[in-house]
């Protein structure tokens, strides 16, 4: 093998206590790629320049998406890395794996590409970093061997994610594994070919504790809610906290209710659950003595996404309360209702949250056919912005 | 950067087998470069295609969104990732002669 590059700054980066990637790809620096990588990144860091060049196209047949092009500037400097494409894997929902799977995952990515791995990439996906052209469609052949297929890339559905809902947690209000599963699969042709203005992320989060961020980062986000009251337990109540201690029930509780649904007076606790907006802080608080209601579902949020052109945006409802596990149908007919919409009239590269902001909501739901509902104002309680149209006044 | 080579003349392409000069796309070209696509003969669909994404470019010197070269050829997506089993950025682009698409990874 050639010599190990030496990467004097990079080193600086392994001191100190927290986890460091220079520390994980010097432990196979062995392995050329890895080696003329660090190489690279090293010389970037000395000339304060990046060396990856913008985008590529590759990919494997009767696919758009899944495969990220990348080519370094310095082939003659750093040949190993000078292909050095990214591919997403789709992962299992709720990343759920068993070592054996991993350990296939890693003896073909070893055999095909760096070896290096991203577990796991922002939309949720297996990252696995750096391969050769050459090895895209053995690779590919070599995955769906073990009933693993592509992730999402470019302007199409990435790769649906959630968080591991039922399966892990008491307070998931639907199954959010099998409704991305669902999903995902009902979406294949839209997954692996992308043919929208740009990205669309969906994600699953079983409550409003939004584990996997949905509101924040995907374009519709289906968050675990439910419709009737929240179920006390006055007797838990006292036993755990009131004389178990440790909660200041009218301090962290009531007085950090954002409706101000509560009330406390030191024996009873109290719910107006008609002003309750299913925050979840109460129920994270006073676990043992709260539960979500019996009538659970989802509501589903449109228009989140993450600062990369444009601003951030928060998803707002766009369906307050759906039975979701028995209505997976009419969502596919909204979904699909709002991406002819906005495939017609989208700016390239335009998400859908911008979208409805450019063509206003009102036109928006008019064009998707929803009736307007107060719950679909950004800020509840709080925005006097009403509906009306000039040509429905008597 | 490589050569595409058509007979013996020989033709600048990037790394991702894009002509670098797209005013030099011939028919020729397209035929061999269909090829290396997974195209081994280009058919009237293949052309109706290639056509429309040529002077598209030509008149706007861009590659169409996706969703319009589908309602402007008649084809859905699918019918033309038959065509085109590398898509129609990878594929259909290439033949055509168009420059490398960009957009978001």
């Amino acid at each position: 093998m050639t010599e190990k590059r030496q990467t004097p700054k990079l080193d600086e980066l392994t001191k100190g206590p927290w986890p460091s990637f220079v520390t994980e790809m010097k432990k196979v620096q062995d392995n050329p790629m890895v080696n003329d990588l660090l190489g690279q990144l090293e010389r970037s860091y000395n000339e304060k320049i990046g060396h990856w060049k913008h985008g590529g196209i590759v990919g494997v047949m009767g696919y758009g998406g899944g495969v990220i092009g990348r080519y370094n500037d310095l082939p003659d400097d750093f040949p190993e890395c000078n292909e050095f494409h990214t591919i997403r894997v789709n992962q299992p929902a709720g990343w759920f794996y068993d070592s054996k799977t991993i350990r296939k995952i890693c003896d073909i990515w070893e055999k095909r590409g760096s070896g290096l791995t991203n577990f796991h990439g922002s939309t949720g996906d297996m990252v696995l970093l750096g391969t050769r052209t050459k090895e895209l469609e053995p690779l590919f052949s070599d995955l769906t061997s073990i009933d693993f297929d592509l992730g999402g890339s470019g302007s199409d559905v990435r790769t649906p994610s959630c968080c591991n809902g039922k399966a892990r947690c008491e307070w998931a209000c639907y199954d959010t594994m099998k409704i991305c599963h669902e999903v995902t699969m009902h979406f294949q042709d839209e997954l692996h070919r992308p043919a929208f203005p740009y990205k669309w992320k969906f994600k699953f989060s079983g409550c409003a504790n939004d584990c996997v961020a949905s509101i924040a980062r995907s374009d519709c986000a289906v968050i675990g809610t439910w419709k009737d009251e929240i179920k006390i337990d006055q007797k838990a109540l006292q036993e755990h906290y009131v004389n178990g201690g440790g909660v200041d029930i009218a301090r962290d509780v009531v007085n950090r209710c954002p409706s101000r649904c509560m009330s406390w007076d030191g024996t009873k606790l109290e719910i107006a659950n008609e002003d309750c907006v299913k925050c979840m802080h109460c129920i994270n608080v006073l676990h043992k003595a709260l539960r979500p209601g019996d009538e659970r579902g989802a509501a589903i949020l449109i228009g989140g996404k993450a600062p990369i052109i444009g601003g951030a945006l928060l998803a707002f409802t766009l369906i307050p309360f759906i039975d979701i596990e028995n209505s997976l149908e009419d969502i596919y007919e909204v979904v699909e209702e709002i991406w002819d919409l906005w495939g017609e009239y989208g700016k390239n590269r335009e998400r859908i949250g911008e979208f409805i902001q450019r063509i206003g909501l009102g036109n928006f739901l008019e064009q998707v056919g929803l009736e307007p509902a107060p719950e679909m104002i950004s800020h509840p309680r709080t925005n006097p912005y009403i509906f009306f149209e000039l040509d429905g006044e008597e | 950067m490589p050569d595409f080579m058509v007979g013996d003349k020989a033709y600048e392409v990037d790394e991702d087998g894009f002509l670098q000069q797209p005013d030099l796309w011939n028919k020729e070209v397209a035929e061999a470069m269909a090829k290396t696509e997974g195209v081994e003969e280009l058919t009237e669909d293949h052309w109706k295609v290639v056509n429309f994404l040529r002077d598209y470019y030509v008149e706007y010197q861009v590659a169409p969104m996706i969703r319009k070269l589908c309602k402007s050829t008649g084809f859905k997506l699918n019918k033309i990732y038959e065509l085109f089993p590398s898509g129609p950025a990878k594929g259909a682009c290439k033949i055509a002669g168009l420059p490398k698409p960009t957009g978001c990874v």
